[in-house]
């Protein structure tokens, strides 16, 4: 016998209103059982799982290198930062050094990926308070965005370019100029979006002092990225604990100490300016060489030498038929993405499968705290809140 | 049951578990510089609790709480929790067995809200009992479902 929604039944004075998996304003299929007293919420129940794909158990059945694209669909708005992350784990247990021209790609893509990440997210977020214009400004920066990753991996959103040891392809010549010609063009872009939101007075009603998430509940939830900075803690995985070069980039961590809606805007608005900042580093500073690792019988070799190598045919037949085995053991990196830190906790038992392929979600922790955040609130401001957490049901489900 | 690894002895962290219970820690690991310590079923609770709030430790976050499955090994599923500590930076990684004829853990919800939906998962998942959980329930499979789709022995496809 299944278990009720609550653990306990709703009084008879309140009425239970029902909001979502079809709404829009939950951002996918995300449905949130409000109990409400007037227009006041009083309990506040998030209900998952319409989404989930068992992502886990199809990667557990896949060779290494085949995980790499269920990866994107993870977090469809963040892929990169995805197969970043699965990467990380997986070179990790294989020992792999990655050369540094691949590390600055990742560095550059990661970083265009959280600006693609925070404008749908402050677009949607405006759209959810009656500020239409600014969703249309700002999915045309996106479009650009995601134009500059079809240019580097043939595809808009499932883009798979990380791979295992380093990245797919060099990327075409006309990246980097039209790359330089986005970093130009972006922050006075944001500049725009500032002029519309920052000092509006209906935005400010609407976000200031609403949706509290203190120090203590952050952490209490496992809460992390721009929405634990936004309650003051500062915490952010590309200083406290670098992975792929980010040692080597200059670049500050907005904190914000208020913890309400304004705050999570705030920080990442920052942040895209950040990722501007280090987006630009990252195109100055790209260092020549190889952009894979050197470990015949793990990575594919190059393409030119398959055509006039025997050897090189070979070993790039077994890797596709019979995948590679990685030695016995474990790995958990976390990177810090769009959405929190996100990180592949791989489990390989010598085989050449994952045994065990667990994703740590931002997504999910975001919607959990929706349970502390929205009572207390009215009707109205749950919106507002809602958005403002920022969470793909992709991921929250998997 | 792997004993101590001699470089490890010394460490800190297991320093203070052996004075803190000097059964909390069946067996430690590193693997390309991740500690690992495998902690007894029993234990579990209150060693997290003590992670926690000992000053000089402060594994105040928790990142991650998943299990993986062994099958057909015994004790069949592990319980894996990644700590990490906000002041010094540093992670570390939990692991208790559970057996498949009795799949039960304490909760560590009291410990840490966030470990709620993290346990649900399991529970929905694996079907492994948490004593304490405020509100045990399915988390992304429906209510109704049979089965527990990540366990080894469940099939990838069903039939069509």
């Amino acid at each position: 016998m299944p278990k009720p929604l609550y653990p306990t039944v709703p009084s008879a004075e309140t009425l239970v209103l029902n909001v979502g998996p079809q709404h829009p304003s939950t951002h996918g299929v995300l449905r949130v059982v409000l109990e409400l007293d007037g227009e006041t919420i009083v309990r506040a129940t998030p209900d998952i799982g319409f989404l989930h794909t068992g992502i886990e158990k199809t990667a557990e059945n896949l060779f290494y290198s085949q995980v790499v694209p269920l990866t994107d669909r993870v977090d469809y708005l963040a892929s990169l930062s995805n197969n970043l992350a699965y990467c990380l784990s997986v070179e990790k247990i294989l020992g792999l050094e990655v050369p540094p021209r691949a590390q600055w790609l990742r560095v550059l893509l990661a970083e265009l990926t959280r600006i693609n990440n925070h404008l749908v997210w402050l677009g949607t977020t405006a759209l959810e308070l009656g500020a239409m214009s600014v969703l249309l400004y700002t999915f045309r920066e996106r479009e650009d965005v995601l134009r500059l990753f079809e240019l580097v991996s043939g595809q808009r959103m499932m883009t798979s370019y990380f791979r295992i040891g380093g990245v797919a392809l060099e990327p075409p010549l006309t990246f980097y100029d039209r790359v330089d010609a986005f970093l130009k063009m972006f922050p006075s872009r944001v500049d725009e979006y500032k002029d519309l939101l920052t000092e509006n007075r209906i935005w400010l009603a609407r976000t200031r002092g609403i949706g509290v998430l203190t120090k203590e509940v952050a952490l209490d939830y496992c809460i992390s990225g721009p929405n634990l900075r936004a309650s003051g803690v500062n915490w952010d995985l590309r200083k406290c604990q670098p992975y792929s070069s980010y040692e080597k980039f200059d670049f500050r961590v907005p904190v914000e100490p208020a913890g309400d809606v304004y705050a999570r805007y705030l920080v990442r608005m920052e942040e895209m300016r950040q990722s501007v900042r280090i987006a630009r580093q990252a195109l100055e500073g790209l260092p020549a060489g190889p952009i894979r690792a050197d470990a015949p019988g793990v990575i594919l070799p190059d393409r030119e030498k398959m055509k006039s190598q025997m050897e090189a045919l070979i070993q790039h037949f077994k890797i596709v038929t019979d995948g590679f085995a990685p030695p016995v053991g474990e790995a958990y990196v976390p990177i810090e993405g769009p959405k929190g830190e996100i990180g592949f906790y791989v489990v390989s038992d010598g085989s050449p499968r994952p045994w065990r392929c667990r994703i740590r979600p931002p997504s999910l922790l975001n919607v959990q705290v929706l349970s502390k955040l929205l009572p207390g609130h009215m009707l109205a401001d749950a919106i507002a809140i809602i958005a403002s957490v920022d969470f793909v049901l992709g991921e929250v489900d998997r | 049951m792997m004993p101590l690894a001699d470089e490890l002895k010394e460490h800190p962290i297991l320093q203070k578990l052996q004075a803190f219970h000097p059964q909390s820690v069946v067996s430690a690991s590193r693997f390309r510089g991740e500690l690992t310590l495998a902690i007894p079923r029993e234990q579990i609770r209150a060693v997290c609790e003590f992670l926690k709030q000992e000053p000089e430790v402060q594994f105040d976050f928790l990142t991650d709480l998943t299990c993986v499955d062994h099958y057909p090994a015994e004790p069949r599923f592990e319980l894996v929790y990644h700590l990490l500590s906000l002041t010094s930076r540093e992670r570390l990684r939990l692991k208790t067995r559970v057996t498949s004829e009795n799949p039960r853990v304490d909760s560590i919800t009291g410990l840490w809200g966030g470990a709620n939906w993290f346990e649900r998962e399991i529970f929905d998942l694996f079907g492994i009992q948490f004593t304490g959980h405020p509100h045990l329930r399915r988390l992304l499979m429906p209510d109704d479902w049979q089965g527990y789709p990540l366990r080894k022995d469940y099939p990838l496809e069903g039939p069509r």
